[in-house]
């Protein structure tokens, strides 16, 4: 898929974001606008997968290992066609598939809870292995959290995976990337626990390192492409990414890693979204029925 | 069938389940020897997984690969395993992923190695776990049919073995069922319950108690989760005085399983017995009789919880 749609499927989900966590009140949108480039350009672009066949033993898999960010998640899943798009507004409410954190009971296409981080790489990396062994042509990816990687599991996964399998299985299908948004709950990463040298680090350990920027699609299919070329064991993508892309007041702002916008702000945030200025924006909304419909949806919130 | 440990039958039934069932593999993190699972390694050296001594991997690759149509066996001692408790709660439970978790080296029977190396809590943890049942064979041939029961089994589960040999206890005729335990011995006077390595000394128990005129019937307990409610139910109806014998903590395990059926549906004079406070290096003998876990222990805690 070309850039140009790529990034307009990416400005569609980021709205569904903002609108998502704003009917539930709560939830993460500064690393669910950080990681829906890689989302996207993986699940339009990329991936082998049939919406109507969640099942499909040689699906290729996509593990969000930083579950908190599954808003992202379940915007392109619904704009892929594996739930409908109205489901989206249940984000986080009881009885909803859409969990605050992935389940995979509830919601068929997530591959394995997460959101306890830390966990994801060693799920990917034994699908990754029960595929080779399989014959199976299907891939695996994972996508991790900066903040996540200082989790104990992850170093132990990152050890084992460049070895498992060798030599008839090599886990050649599995590419782990790291969504380096650079600022964890609490603060900057950098002032919690350092990750630098973090390339070095997972080098050290046996992965092909490969860093890009994580807003850029042509960057990330280029590195996807790389990864998939590369025989012998998995790759690892360093994606530079900035919390809360897209939207001005969110972005490199530790305060919205888990906060909710309210209405007057998911439409501001909307607006800087789809790019129209403040001066243009009622305007806009004569004309982009859809949004109107979005944004008086949103401001009703405002009232309950 | 001489005396042997749950762990040696496990290591035997897995090298028969597997010339059947291709999907089995089996996981380990640096204790193949000790769990048995080495025999395994060597008859199928492309099934068999030595991850490393890195038991939150281990059991999160398990997930992996139950996730892509294996049957994995994440397999090292119940301490260390259970203890990586936060990935089997997301990554096993949550997700139901089909792993079948196995924890050796259960118990103050481990003897002299101490309390770091002992499994004393885990079934409490995984217990507090809505979707994977517990099963402690007592024997060889429960352990054989329980591991072939977790191969048939669609789901997680958790299997608890010993280190230390284990009498047969089980007619030839046993056959293993889920949620299902088994009279040993019928009685009247008192109800023993035990599971796995307490089993065989509960009958001993039970000796003993029959040559004071008391009446004891024997339960082996080998499924703890789900328990078996309405034998239970009816035994304790029966004797009207209940005596769990564990080696686990005395909290959380098979006495607290035991303790909240009856409290609920039949309240019934409940001695628990079982480990209290850290377990320790030892003989496993003599840490048997400082617990009470050895038949004259046993005995002489039924004496007294009848008052006779």
């Amino acid at each position: 898929m070309d850039d140009v749609k790529l990034a307009a499927i990416a400005a569609e989900c980021r709205v569904q974001i903002i609108r998502m966590l704003t009917h539930a009140g709560s939830g993460h949108p500064g690393g669910s606008l950080s990681v829906i480039d890689l989302v996207t350009t993986l699940l339009f672009d990329r991936m082998r997968h049939d919406p109507k066949r969640p099942d499909w033993p040689d699906r290729d898999r996509l593990i969000l290992s930083k579950g908190h960010a599954v808003p992202a998640l379940y915007a392109a899943m619904a704009r892929a066609g594996y739930f409908p798009e109205e489901r989206l507004i249940t984000l986080r409410k009881l009885g909803s598939p859409l969990q605050g954190h992935p389940d995979r009971v509830a919601l068929p296409g997530i591959e394995a809870a997460t959101g306890s981080l830390g966990q994801g790489l060693s799920i990917a990396t034994g699908m990754a292995l029960g595929l080779r062994t399989a014959g199976s042509p299907a891939r695996v990816y994972c996508i991790m959290g900066d903040g996540e990687i200082q989790e104990g599991q992850v170093w132990e996964a990152a050890m084992a995976a460049p070895q498992l399998g060798k030599p008839a299985h090599p886990l050649d299908n599995l590419v782990a990337i790291l969504d380096y948004n650079r600022i964890q709950l609490d603060d900057f990463v950098a002032k919690i626990r350092d990750l630098e040298p973090v390339g070095a680090k997972w080098k050290a350990f046996g992965w092909p390192v490969i860093e890009i920027d994580g807003h850029d699609t042509a960057q990330i299919k280029k590195a996807l492409d790389e990864a998939e070329a590369t025989r012998g064991g998995p790759t690892f993508i360093v994606a530079h990414t900035v919390k809360g892309k897209g939207v001005s007041f969110m972005e490199n702002n530790v305060e919205w890693h888990g906060k909710a916008p309210k209405p007057a702000e998911a439409v501001e945030a909307i607006r800087e979204i789809l790019g129209v200025s403040p001066a243009a924006w009622d305007d806009h909304l004569r004309t982009d029925t859809a949004t109107r419909r979005l944004v008086d949806e949103l401001r009703a919130l405002e009232k309950k | 069938m001489a005396a042997k440990a749950s762990r040696a039958a496990f290591g035997e039934a897995l090298l028969d389940l597997g010339a059947r069932e291709p999907r089995i593999v089996t996981l380990d993190a640096d204790l193949s020897k000790s769990t048995m699972t080495m025999h395994f390694a060597k008859k199928y050296p492309d099934r068999a997984y030595n991850i490393g001594i890195a038991e939150a991997n281990m059991i999160g690759i398990g997930a992996g690969l139950a996730l892509t149509g294996k049957i994995p066996f994440v397999c090292s001692f119940a301490c260390f395993i259970v203890g990586r408790f936060e990935t089997i709660r997301i990554s096993v439970g949550y997700t139901n992923a089909n792993v079948k978790i196995v924890g050796t080296h259960s118990g103050i029977a481990i003897g002299e190695d101490g309390y770091s190396q002992m499994g004393l809590e885990d079934i409490a943890c995984i217990r507090a776990l809505p979707n994977i049942p517990i099963i402690q064979p007592a024997d060889e041939l429960e352990t054989k049919q329980a591991i072939a029961y977790a191969v048939e089994h669609e789901g997680p589960l958790y299997l608890r073995l010993t280190r230390q040999n284990l009498e047969d206890v089980c007619p030839p005729d046993y056959r293993f069922r889920l949620g299902t335990w088994l009279v040993l011995r019928p009685g009247s006077d008192v109800t023993l319950v035990g599971s796995g390595g307490t089993v065989f000394n509960c009958v001993q128990a039970a000796t003993l108690l029959a040559a004071d005129g008391i009446s004891a019937e024997v339960i082996n307990a080998a499924s703890i989760k789900p328990l078996d409610e309405d034998l239970l139910l009816r035994s304790a109806g029966k004797t009207g005085h209940v005596v769990t014998v564990e080696d686990h903590s005395i909290e959380g395990g098979l006495g607290g399983a035991v303790a909240e059926v009856l409290g609920e549906l039949l309240p019934t004079p409940l001695k628990r017995l079982g480990v209290r406070g850290f377990g320790e290096s030892g003989d496993p003998k003599g840490l048997y009789a400082k617990h009470g876990l050895d038949p004259a222990g046993i005995a002489s805690s039924a004496r007294k919880f009848l008052n006779r």
